[in-house]
């Protein structure tokens, strides 16, 4: 940042790229998003270091970041947080080589494994018994799978879930590590462990080798930059190596300098944000609990197994009993309220408080659950109960992915093997993956979300009408 | 010396007050309260750098906000009060002897400390044993409540900052679930001049209609607020505005008014072509 802000000062007389010129090649574009940061979207320069090849000022802010989130290294990604998951798994796990994911991993992941080539070995999440969400993994599942695959290179674990909710961290990394296998944590939603107070715990200080954060999604920095942070043992310059084949040659800065930003206040105010943030979710939460007909849940659902840990500035709430689906709820609020929450699948919504959220707003979404209860609560009847479909993989993502495919009509498609993915988006979770068989409960639950209003993504066919399946 | 309070109306106009002496300036944890003495308008409260009410033209947001709802329907017992810090509503509506509690729920309890001190002729009626004081957030106080008033006054700030939240459809919806059968609520309702303000008449009025079956807009002349022209909503659960006004019996109560009475109550309710046609704006 303090780079940035000389550059700044001095006026430099550009004849470099972007084309703009700090602006004044676009008057409409500076007018739309502000001179001051239209000033610093520049290109890579010796006195602005570059990122595919750190050695002053960008190292010297990875080298604070990592130091802040207690990591042996941490590396600036542009590309989202999809980059670093993908940077995480190609660094130990190459073309054949196995590992072990829970099922209701990201896309990202699952992409990584078209490209690369690697293996996925599923460990099925539990499912929470009225709520229908996907958990975490459990530590006997865990055992069981690594026994069975001894061969595999790594463990990759969500921490937390979309929904907030964590695995046994510490336990698994010691696990896996006993076998000589890597943790990688995909931590998309938990920039906030490194920070507050009584959180559950960070993936690096429970000893994982990597991590994806996203600090964008609760740790202020700008959409799409993100960090990759990595432990004792692995070779960072390595993973340079492998995060520079597919990132860009032209970082941009914005983004770079918002992670630094963001950084510096994370770490000097973290712990009283997130002091605060838990305060208004826990505030939001009985209050939302006292409407009745809602069920806010909270810690009261760790069981030991599946849950081993709950992040309570996750505000995740149970919808069906209401006689609504999440999605529904969720397109209510915005249609008719005004207020935009994270996603609402098919029995709950997910709403997230954050560094930029106020008391007024809590009361807001509060008041306006209230209202959609009174307003619109009808009889739970026929409505679907779970949100995670078992898999049934049956070739690998990649040789499927890429294999000779045909199209056919979304309901004359059971029994095939997927060529694609399909998901609602958010969260992103793949009902469907390339490689698995496509089974009548996958097909119910897609033209349910699809009824009831859920984004459904990841096939060519935009529409979801057809869905391209594998030639026998 | 010359001394100005200047507040934006929009962008491109200004309107100033000049200033004899700043009475009172401090930060309540909600927002800045400034209390000035000027000449033309007297005892001046700003809240945020915004104009909420003058000594000398006070009596005519007041009487309009409590008469028109009074008037129309003599059974009001039970009435809600949402903001009204500075006391000038309550004090019109303790006129009523038929009034048997008043609930006042003010987020900011500061400004109600610094009205009593600097602003006695409209901060004068919180010691009647019918009001209640709630400080607390009036989203939320009305969200817990069912089938308990006959009134509810919609006193707000504007609609940025702490009564953000008291221009929304979910408030309104509380409000109308507080709400009795015969049960009316008023609200403050902007100006429909200029068009950041006339974006929040239209949209607070199709919340209103799309949750309450008699939703009507009236409207009166305020000169310090913003363009002057000023709005206020009556939403019921049934009963209409200007029918079922009991003229008699109001004018047989013999509460002085300088601003309302019947004959305006009645043209009130008429509004300019332009604002009939902001009013039916859906576009949300």
């Amino acid at each position: 940042m303090e780079a940035l802000d000389s550059y700044r000062a001095k006026r430099v007389v550009s004849f470099d790229v972007p084309g703009h010129k700090q602006g004044k090649g676009n008057p409409e574009l500076v007018k739309f998003l502000g001179a001051q940061c239209i000033s610093v979207d520049v290109n890579s320069m010796k006195p602005l270091d570059n990122l595919s090849h750190p050695v002053s000022v960008i190292k010297e802010a990875e080298m604070l970041a990592a130091e802040a989130f207690g990591a042996a290294n941490a590396f600036f990604m542009v590309n989202g947080t999809s980059s670093a998951v993908s940077a995480m798994i190609m660094s130990v796990a190459k073309s054949g080589e196995k590992i072990i994911v829970p099922r209701n991993v990201h896309r990202s992941v699952i992409n990584t494994l078209i490209i690369s080539g690697a293996v996925p070995v599923y460990v099925n999440p539990g499912i929470h018994p009225t709520l229908g969400i996907p958990l975490g993994m459990s530590v006997k599942d865990l055992k069981k799978a690594i026994e069975e695959n001894p061969d595999a290179k790594a463990v990759f674990v969500n921490n937390p879930t979309y929904y907030g909710i964590c695995s046994n961290m510490t336990e698994i990394v010691k696990l896996a590590h006993e076998h000589g296998m890597y943790v990688l944590a995909d931590e998309a939603h938990g920039t906030h462990f490194y920070f507050g107070e009584d959180m559950p715990v960070a993936a690096m200080k429970a000893g994982a080798d990597m991590s994806a954060v996203s600090v964008h999604k609760t740790g202020g920095s700008l959409t799409q930059s993100s960090l990759l942070l990595t432990g004792p043992r692995i070779e960072a310059n390595y993973v340079r190596q492998i995060i520079n084949l597919t990132q860009t040659t032209s970082a941009s800065y914005l983004l770079l300098s918002s992670l630094d930003v963001a950084r510096r206040t994370l770490a000097l105010q973290g712990k009283e944000i997130f002091r605060k943030v838990a305060q208004m979710a826990v505030y939001a939460r009985e209050e939302i609990n006292n409407i009745g007909g809602y069920y806010a849940f909270s810690r009261e659902i760790i069981d030991g197994e599946f849950v081993h840990d709950f992040d309570v500035t996750k505000l995740s709430v149970y919808t069906r009993d209401i006689g609504l689906a999440g999605i529904e709820v969720y397109d209510i609020l915005r249609d008719k309220y005004g207020i935009q929450i994270e996603f609402g699948d098919i029995a709950n919504i997910l709403a997230i408080v954050s560094i930029g959220d106020n008391q007024y707003a809590i009361e807001r979404l509060v008041s306006a659950l209230a209202e959609i209860k009174r307003l619109y609560s009808r009889d739970n009847e026929g409505m679907l109960k779970y949100e995670y479909i078992a898999p049934v993989p049956v070739i690998k993502p990649k040789q499927a992915f890429f294999a000779d495919k045909v199209s056919v009509p979304i309901g004359e498609s059971e029994g095939y093997i997927c060529g694609e993915f399909v998901m609602c988006y958010p969260p992103g979770i793949p009902i469907l993956a390339p490689g698995e068989k496509i089974t009548r409960e996958a097909l119910d639950y897609i033209v349910y979300a699809k009824e009831k209003g859920s984004f459904l993504t990841g096939t060519e066919d935009l529409d979801l009408n057809y869905i391209k399946v594998l030639k026998d | 010396m010359q001394l100005w309070f200047t507040e934006m109306h929009c962008e491109g106009a200004k309107f100033s007050i000049k200033v004899k002496k700043c009475v009172y300036g401090g930060e309540s944890p909600f927002q800045r309260i400034d209390i000035l003495d000027t000449e033309a308008f007297g005892v001046v409260l700003v809240l945020d750098g915004i104009v909420m009410l003058t000594e000398r033209d006070e009596f005519i947001y007041h009487e309009m906000i409590v008469h028109p709802a009074m008037a129309v329907n003599p059974e009001i017992k039970n009435v809600l009060v949402i903001g009204a810090g500075d006391g000038g509503t309550i004090r019109e509506l303790a006129r009523y002897g038929s009034i048997e509690r008043i609930d006042m729920v003010e987020i900011d309890r500061e400004v109600v400390e610094v009205c009593k001190k600097y602003l006695p002729k409209t901060a004068c009626a919180f010691d009647d044993k019918r009001v209640n004081l709630y400080f607390e957030d009036g989203l939320k106080f009305v969200r817990g409540k069912k089938n308990e008033y006959d009134l509810i006054v919609v006193d707000s700030t504007d609609a940025f900052g702490p009564g953000e939240g008291l221009f929304t459809r979910e408030f309104y919806g509380n409000c109308y679930n507080a709400l009795k059968e015969n049960g009316i609520m008023v609200n403050q309702h902007e100006s429909p001049f200029y068009p950041e303000d006339a974006k929040l008449v239209s949209n607070a009025h199709f919340h209103i209609s799309s949750l309450f079956p008699v939703s009507r807009v009236y409207q009166a002349h305020i000169p310090t607020y913003p363009s002057g022209h000023w709005l206020f909503g009556f939403a019921s659960k049934g009963i209409d505005p200007v029918e079922d006004l009991k003229e008699d019996y109001w004018n047989s109560l013999g509460i002085e008014t300088r601003y309302y009475n019947t004959r305006l109550h009645k043209g009130c309710f008429a509004l300019p072509t332009y604002v009939e046609e902001l009013l039916k704006d859906e576009d949300y």
